[in-house]
């Protein structure tokens, strides 16, 4: 399992990683711009449903509490319970206790970023609970014991020929033995393996995009399908949400998901959109005995009011993941955190703390990508600024960063010594350089030249030549 | 974030009063593209001063969260260029900074706060500012040959520079412009980023030189020195022979010197 903290590393591990490399390649070229540009350019009134989904999300979590009110009161008019919880531990002991009501013995899920975040299913095999992914992507890296890579795509760093030898070794037990490498008939034999797991389930665990005031339901997109039988066939449906899902109305969750799915794939809509109110009724043909929803906190509600209040807006479509350069370049096993790129890189010091999260902030090249494509306009830049302060502030950075910045702003704000320091540095490099242009290997630079050459100064500075033509005045 | 005003146009008189915001790297690496830059503000009926008491726009401390220190480097830079029409960079990175994130700096500051906003609407991206302001639509420069323009972030992002430098480049008699695949990705630069995480800074530019190269250019130019400086030095390593320069240089027809990361002669 990769840390945080080994952030560089990681990074290092995963450029060197051909089958990475190509899988990633192909995400970038797929889903960063292109896919996304195709749907918004189709949909004239985009940068206006913006906003719109700004204002909607800024709204909710300006009330908050009364919207997380309503919308408890309305499950449990509709016979559902919603349970609070405050920490990681809190929430998979509830889980657990849930499961264990109904004596379940498998459970499957549909995709939650919140059970990752609670570490949930080595949690419930360590009790003897099997479960089981539902997700193509999450089942493919639950065989192959890894973490998500990527918040809306799981498995987008393994390649087709990885997942085949995955199946191969995996569903010898079901009777398939024979490897396949077509990517339709790797779908069929994943569905055939799961239907019947889907039968034989107790509970059915699912996320929720949003979770609405208004009528108490929980809503969920797939493109699979997945998660509708995850949560309609067992008896027992457990859902894992956070306070920050919350949208007053259906028609605010509408908005939300008409941004969502054109973001996240490029799609008008996601194939499945499904609505869940209460658990089955006695006139239904289907659906689960018991509905429960559980809000885990876990230091969210901080937020409010604090500087990163704007990253509650997020509405994980991953579309800021796509179109990072640093994802691109690493992946997001590299981040070793349970959120990855951009969003991940102010979320995940935020829920854990910086201490062991300051890498996230700091790899990032700023570019601004990332908020050009969010849905709900979050100003990711300004907020890894921030925490790139809050890191300097609490001594974070390695003392020899901390002196250059402080030595160098010294200098900067003074014209006369920065003039002599200027002077001072084109000479060395000129000298190092001579007439080649370049400077091959420079000291405490070797992040640069390690892989580039360094260009040498023309000659002298800008500000010696103008005083030296006289027209230096003002 | 405070709102920015748009100052008004032209003075009565028709001049326009430009401080140059030289850019703490053209002043240490590429003066040529401060002396391009007058030429062509000169051409535009501009009258250019330089202040003498400006170093840097304070981006490496803003970007590596020394706040304090940046904000004393704003005022600086807010003082210096205090009664200007325009402050123009040739640099979207610096321009940016003063246009966008000065008032943010400063939005706590009662005295410097309001100088800043001031600023901020004054501060122009040189290549925008030639035409959105001044109205140029042609340069006298020539160039035969391939060229291919890289969008830097910030101008891109921050100073809406999209259009007008491909404007003026495609006014240069014998230049072909190119468009190049993945215009909007980053290069990988961003300042102290740069040597900080270096083996990711490297990856990402071999992207963005690849993209380049792919259009098979005879030049990359660009607005900003840092993305260029990282795009040289990476086609330099690789050897791919392509030239690197600053837009203004070629728009000021100022390339008599090598240009950037190239030996001055053969290298022996």
């Amino acid at each position: 399992m990769q840390t945080s903290q080994a952030f560089r590393e990681n990074a290092v591990r995963a450029i060197a990683d051909d089958e990475l490399r190509a899988a990633l390649d192909k995400v970038r070229q797929g889903f960063g711009g292109a896919r996304r540009q195709a749907a918004v350019d189709r949909l004239p009134e985009f940068e206006a449903l913006r906003d719109a989904a700004r204002d909607i999300k800024n709204h909710a979590i300006a009330f908050l509490d009364i919207y997380l009110e309503r919308f408890e009161q309305r499950v449990v008019e509709s016979g559902g319970v919603v349970h609070w919880c405050e920490t990681p531990g809190e929430a998979r002991d509830l889980v657990l206790r849930l499961c264990k009501e109904v004596d379940a013995r498998t459970v499957t899920k549909g995709k939650t970023m919140i059970a990752e975040e609670i570490g949930l299913n080595p949690f419930l095999e360590s009790h003897g609970i099997a479960p089981i992914e539902t997700d193509l992507g999450e089942y493919i890296i639950q065989l192959a014991d890894e973490p998500p890579s990527h918040i809306i795509a799981p498995a987008i760093h393994k390649t087709k020929d990885q997942v085949a030898d995955l199946f191969h070794e995996h569903h010898q037990q079901y009777g398939k033995t024979q490897r396949l490498d077509d990517p339709g008939k790797l779908v069929d034999e994943a569905r055939q393996v799961l239907r019947r797991k889907y039968i034989e389930a107790d509970v059915g665990i699912t996320g929720a995009n949003f979770l609405v005031a208004e009528t108490g339901s929980t809503v969920i997109v797939t493109n699979e399908g997945n998660g509708d039988l995850t949560q309609t066939l067992p008896k027992r449906h457990i859902v894992l949400a956070t306070p920050e899902k919350i949208v007053p109305t259906l028609e605010d969750a509408t908005t939300l998901l008409r941004v969502l799915a054109r973001s996240a794939t490029g799609q008008e809509f996601s194939v499945y959109t499904t609505f869940s109110t209460g658990p089955r009724r006695p006139d239904d043909l289907d659906g689960p005995e018991g509905f429960h929803v559980i809000i885990l906190d876990n230091g969210r509600s901080r937020l409010v009011g604090s500087p990163f209040q704007d990253m509650l807006r997020c509405i994980k479509c991953g579309t800021c993941l796509f179109h990072c350069p640093v994802y691109a370049s690493i992946g997001g096993h590299a981040y070793g955190s349970v959120y990855q790129g951009p969003m991940g890189a102010v979320l995940t010091p935020n829920l854990i703390g910086l201490p062991t999260t300051r890498h996230l902030p700091n790899a990032s090249s700023l570019c601004g990508r990332c908020e050009a494509v969010c849905p709900v306009r979050i100003p990711i830049p300004r907020m890894l600024r921030h925490l790139r302060e809050k890191g300097l502030g609490e001594r974070l950075v390695p003392l020899r960063e901390r002196w250059a910045v402080a030595a160098w702003a010294w200098i900067a704000q003074r014209p006369r010594v920065y003039r002599l320091w200027a002077r001072f540095l084109v000479g060395v490099l000129r000298t190092i350089a001579g007439r080649s242009g370049r400077v091959r290997r420079l000291p405490l630079s070797r992040g640069w030249t390690g892989g580039r050459d360094f260009p040498a100064p023309q000659g002298e500075t800008f500000m010696d030549l103008w005083r030296r033509a006289g027209r230096g005045k003002t | 974030m405070p709102s920015i005003p748009d100052t008004a146009d032209p003075r009565r008189d028709g001049t326009r009063r430009v401080g140059l915001f030289v850019t703490c790297l053209v002043d240490l690496f590429r003066p040529t593209v401060g002396f391009a830059a007058v030429k062509l503000l000169k051409h535009a009926g501009c009258v250019v001063e330089i202040p003498a008491t400006q170093t840097c726009c304070g981006q490496p401390a803003y970007n590596s969260g020394a706040r304090s220190e940046a904000q004393a480097i704003a005022r600086q830079v807010v003082a210096a260029f205090d009664g200007f029409d325009w402050v123009v960079a040739p640099s979207g990175s610096c321009a940016g900074m003063l246009h966008r994130h000065y008032p943010d700096l400063l939005s706590d500051d009662a005295e410097w706060g309001p100088r800043a906003v001031a600023l901020a609407g004054r501060a122009r991206e040189l290549m925008s500012f030639l035409v959105d302001v001044c109205g140029v639509t042609s340069v006298e420069a020539s160039f035969r040959g391939i060229a291919a323009y890289h969008d830097s972030c910030s101008s891109l992002r921050e100073m809406g520079v999209r259009d007008q430098p491909r404007e003026l480049l495609t006014g240069i008699s014998g230049l072909e412009l190119r468009e190049v695949p993945e215009a909007e990705a980053c290069c990988g630069f961003g300042g102290s980023f740069s040597v900080k995480y270096g083996p990711i800074s490297t990856d990402i530019v071999s992207r963005k030189t690849d993209a380049l190269a792919s259009v098979k250019p005879d030049m990359v130019v660009g607005g900003d020195l840092g993305c260029l400086m990282n795009i040289a030095g990476k086609m330099r390593r690789d050897g791919t022979g392509i030239a690197v320069r600053h837009a203004a240089e070629l728009l000021a027809d100022m390339t008599e010197d090598a240009a950037i990361g190239a030996p001055e002669r053969a290298e022996v």
